[in-house]
């Protein structure tokens, strides 16, 4: 299946059989006729109507991000083609118009100005790195479209961005984090060492995570940056202090499997407890060669990978409509792995997006503002076949959505969920008021 | 050269920004915001020229001085509210003072000793704004205050007056490339490219002259990245990465080395390459080495480097 996106636009497929189509012109002319005899109809309301959204997708086809954009897209089309199968956006069929921005911040700027001012896009949708974002977010605020991100990343929540940007689909990093931090306390011990990368996403976490067991009355001992030049992690083992009970882990990039494989063999049989980031592991089998150490290790899951009996029907059918195994793999390839954890967030988003226009009456680029208010006025999402993941708070004061988290448990290679966190314990203070920024 | 051909050439370079101008006034919105980003990313690239094109100190390292620009502008923009007027005139400064200060060192070398100090240089430079991330959030970047994006009361997020803060830029560079090619400096340069012994033996102090070349290349360099981050807002490690030391040597090769107006054919050209081949494949720096591979066929010495050649030879 899936990777039909990569032609540009992802149209609206009627799937409409040839009776329905004759019943359904029949009905058209008839109210088209009764229409045009009221007053103050106007033909190009009719071409109005039927024109589709179009939703500009800044996807990350090449460059780092390639495996999360590959799924991001899929994903993607899967959502649309369920939207425009249920009738659309206010009856219109959503189209997607697909750019890539090379996972690079000056393209993902040039791309929304694109989406802007060249195909004339509604909104635009469904960055995941964090540099892109913030190197396009400014853009997008002057250009005054909006821009749905699905990033993770707490840049939207801290109040770095502007009014028109939001993050309805998926939790943020600090919202994770901070989740994390009571199981871990309480199930696996209270002293931990914390091992990241020396950028902005390992910062991230070792900031949000210090601060969270702190909380707990842990402690985080041992704090160790890896460069992101690094290629060989064995030097940095032996700094990890005695007395570490939990080793916390959130690497990212090609070296991932050279680190767990070199962790292996630098503990052994015996070492400290082992949770870590899913971040680490997105797009790989667990099963793989050279990962046998994570066995009987916890990960952060933002969404189960693998089935579990308690997955309900919601994510039965997500699953299904994207193209994913039991197993989070793809249909048509088992060596294909989704990036499970970050991609509903495009499902999510994009099924906001329809409900922020209906609410708003969403009509065209003129009700950006009044499409901005309406998902500012979005609270509770039920778990539904729109949430997949699970119910979700919207805060619409920092554009940010708050959701259910998951712990797993490597064992006979698969993640086996053990705990879900309340929706609750990922809330933290306010640092914004968006609605506070003119529009 | 004869009095005619200068005017010639004047006449020309004047046009060409009069014809950006005009452009202005005439362009659909996606391209009057495509060039006034191409107009600065040119000046980077004219910027480079004159080091590469016309003294050939083949830098692989012109990021830095780029960066240093960028950053200065938009830390001190962030922690001190300077303004953009400061930013810019600060931004020169530091690619200026980072290019005297690694030319002292660099330049003691030649030829790929050159290129690979230069390199490691820039990838000092890139390490460093991790080794600062409190403040430079390193990879993710941050986004300079639209407060501080301001020129004389003028906001910078306004389409005219970004377009005209980067045209300007843009003709200034212009100016100064013009300037370089036609002055007595600037034939030195070309003498240090063509036989550097001969130069020295002719009594010039050629390292001196080196580092001139570097010294204004690298405050080029600067104005253009303090402008680039004022203008779009965004300031990022990706901007001192290597590809960003890479891209001016592929402007200045696709539009012409020491042309002054090459560098902008090739930023133009290679801008409108990816966006449009981006458009039908992500293969598309593909669709840009394929069209290298042609002009080295058909233009070697680049677009307006092979017209010099062939059909306009008084172009500087």
């Amino acid at each position: 299946m899936a990777d039909k996106v990569k032609s540009k636009r992802i149209r609206p497929s009627s799937g409409i059989s040839r009776r329905r189509a004759l019943a359904g012109l029949g009905a058209a002319a008839a109210g088209g006729a009764a229409l045009s005899a009221l007053p103050g109809f106007v033909r190009y309301a009719q071409a109005q109507s039927s024109a589709p959204i179009k939703i500009g997708f800044q996807v990350h086809r090449t460059g780092i991000g390639a495996a999360y954009g590959r799924w991001y897209a899929r994903t993607t089309q899967a959502a649309t083609q369920v939207i425009n199968e249920a009738g659309g956006i206010n009856g219109r069929p959503v189209e997607i118009i697909a750019e890539d921005d090379g996972t690079d911040p000056k393209r993902g700027a040039e791309v929304i100005e694109k989406f802007a001012t060249q195909h004339g896009a509604d909104v635009a949708y469904g960055t995941l790195f964090s540099h892109v974002v913030i190197g396009s977010a400014p853009r997008a605020g002057e250009l005054k479209i909006p821009y749905f991100v699905v990033s993770e990343g707490h840049h939207v929540a801290s109040g770095m961005l502007n009014r028109y940007t939001l993050q309805p689909g998926i939790t943020d990093v600090k919202s994770q984090v901070q989740s994390m931090a009571p199981w871990v306390a309480s199930n696996l011990g209270k002293k931990v060492t914390m091992i990241y990368p020396d950028f902005a996403f390992g910062h991230n976490h070792r900031d949000y995570f210090s601060a969270a067991m702190a909380a707990q009355g842990g402690e985080v001992i041992g704090k160790i940056a890896i460069p992101p030049t690094e290629s060989s992690y064995f030097k940095y083992f032996p700094k990890i202090p005695r007395g570490t009970e939990v080793l916390y882990h959130v690497m990212v990039g090609p070296g991932v499997l050279t680190f767990v494989k070199e962790m292996g063999e630098f503990f052994g049989a015996k070492g400290p407890r082992i949770f870590g980031f899913i971040d680490s592991l997105e797009a790989v089998n667990i099963a793989s060669p050279g990962l046998e150490f994570l066995e009987g290790s916890y990960f952060w899951e933002g969404h189960p990978r693998h089935a579990q009996a308690s997955s309900g029907k919601f994510d039965a059918f997500y699953r299904a409509k994207v193209g994913v195994d039991a197993n989070g793999a793809s249909l048509d390839d088992p060596k294909d792995i989704a990036t499970y954890s970050h991609m509903f967030g495009c499902w999510e988003t994009l099924h906001t997006i329809k409900r922020g226009m209906e609410s708003a009456g969403y009509r065209g680029p003129g009700d950006r503002a009044k499409l901005i208010e309406a998902v500012e006025d979005i609270k509770a999402m039920e778990e539904s076949q729109a949430h997949p993941q699970g119910a979700k708070i919207f805060n619409g004061k920092t554009h940010q959505v708050f959701g259910h988290q998951f712990i797993s448990q490597v064992g006979g290679g698969k993640l086996n969920v053990v705990h879900k966190t309340a929706i609750e314990e990922g809330f933290y203070k306010d640092e914004v008021d968006y609605t506070k920024q003119p529009l | 050269m004869s009095r005619g051909s200068f005017n010639k050439a004047a006449a020309l370079h004047l046009s060409a920004v009069g014809v950006l101008f005009a452009l202005h006034f005439i362009l659909p919105d996606y391209h009057h915001g495509n060039l006034a980003r191409i107009m600065v990313l040119a000046s980077f690239a004219m910027a480079y020229n004159i080091s590469f094109g016309y003294t050939g100190l083949l830098s692989l390292g012109h990021a830095m001085f780029f960066a240093a620009g960028l950053y200065t502008a938009g830390l001190m923009a962030q922690f001190a509210g300077l303004g953009a007027a400061g930013g810019i005139i600060l931004g020169l400064a530091a690619g200026f003072a980072l290019a005297v200060a690694v030319g002292c060192l660099a330049l003691r070398t030649t030829g790929v000793a050159f290129m690979i100090v230069t390199l490691m240089f820039a990838q000092a430079a890139f390490l460093t704004i991790f080794y600062f991330g409190e403040y430079t959030r390193g990879d993710e970047g941050f986004i300079i205050p639209s407060l501080q994006r301001h020129l004389f009361g003028l906001s910078l997020a306004e389409p005219a007056v970004r377009y005209f803060v980067a045209l300007t830029l843009f003709a200034l560079c212009v100016a100064v490339s013009y300037g370089v090619a036609r002055s007595s400096l600037g034939r030195v340069f070309a003498a240090i490219r063509e036989n550097e012994e001969r130069t020295r033996m002719l009594g010039y102090n050629v390292f001196l002259y080196k580092l001139a070349a570097l010294a204004i290349s690298g405050a080029m360099a600067g104005a253009a990245g303090a402008a680039y981050g004022l203008l779009f807002g965004y300031v990022g490690s990706t901007f001192a990465s290597i590809q960003y030391s890479i891209f001016p040597l592929l402007w200045v090769l696709m539009g012409g080395a020491a042309t002054v107006l090459g560098p902008f054919a090739g930023t133009l050209l290679m801008f409108y390459l990816v966006d449009i081949s981006s458009a039908f494949t992500t293969a598309n720096m593909l669709i840009v080495g394929l069209a290298l591979i042609g002009l080295i066929l058909f233009f070697p010495k680049g677009i307006l480097g092979t017209l010099r050649e062939r059909v306009a030879p008084w172009l500087p």
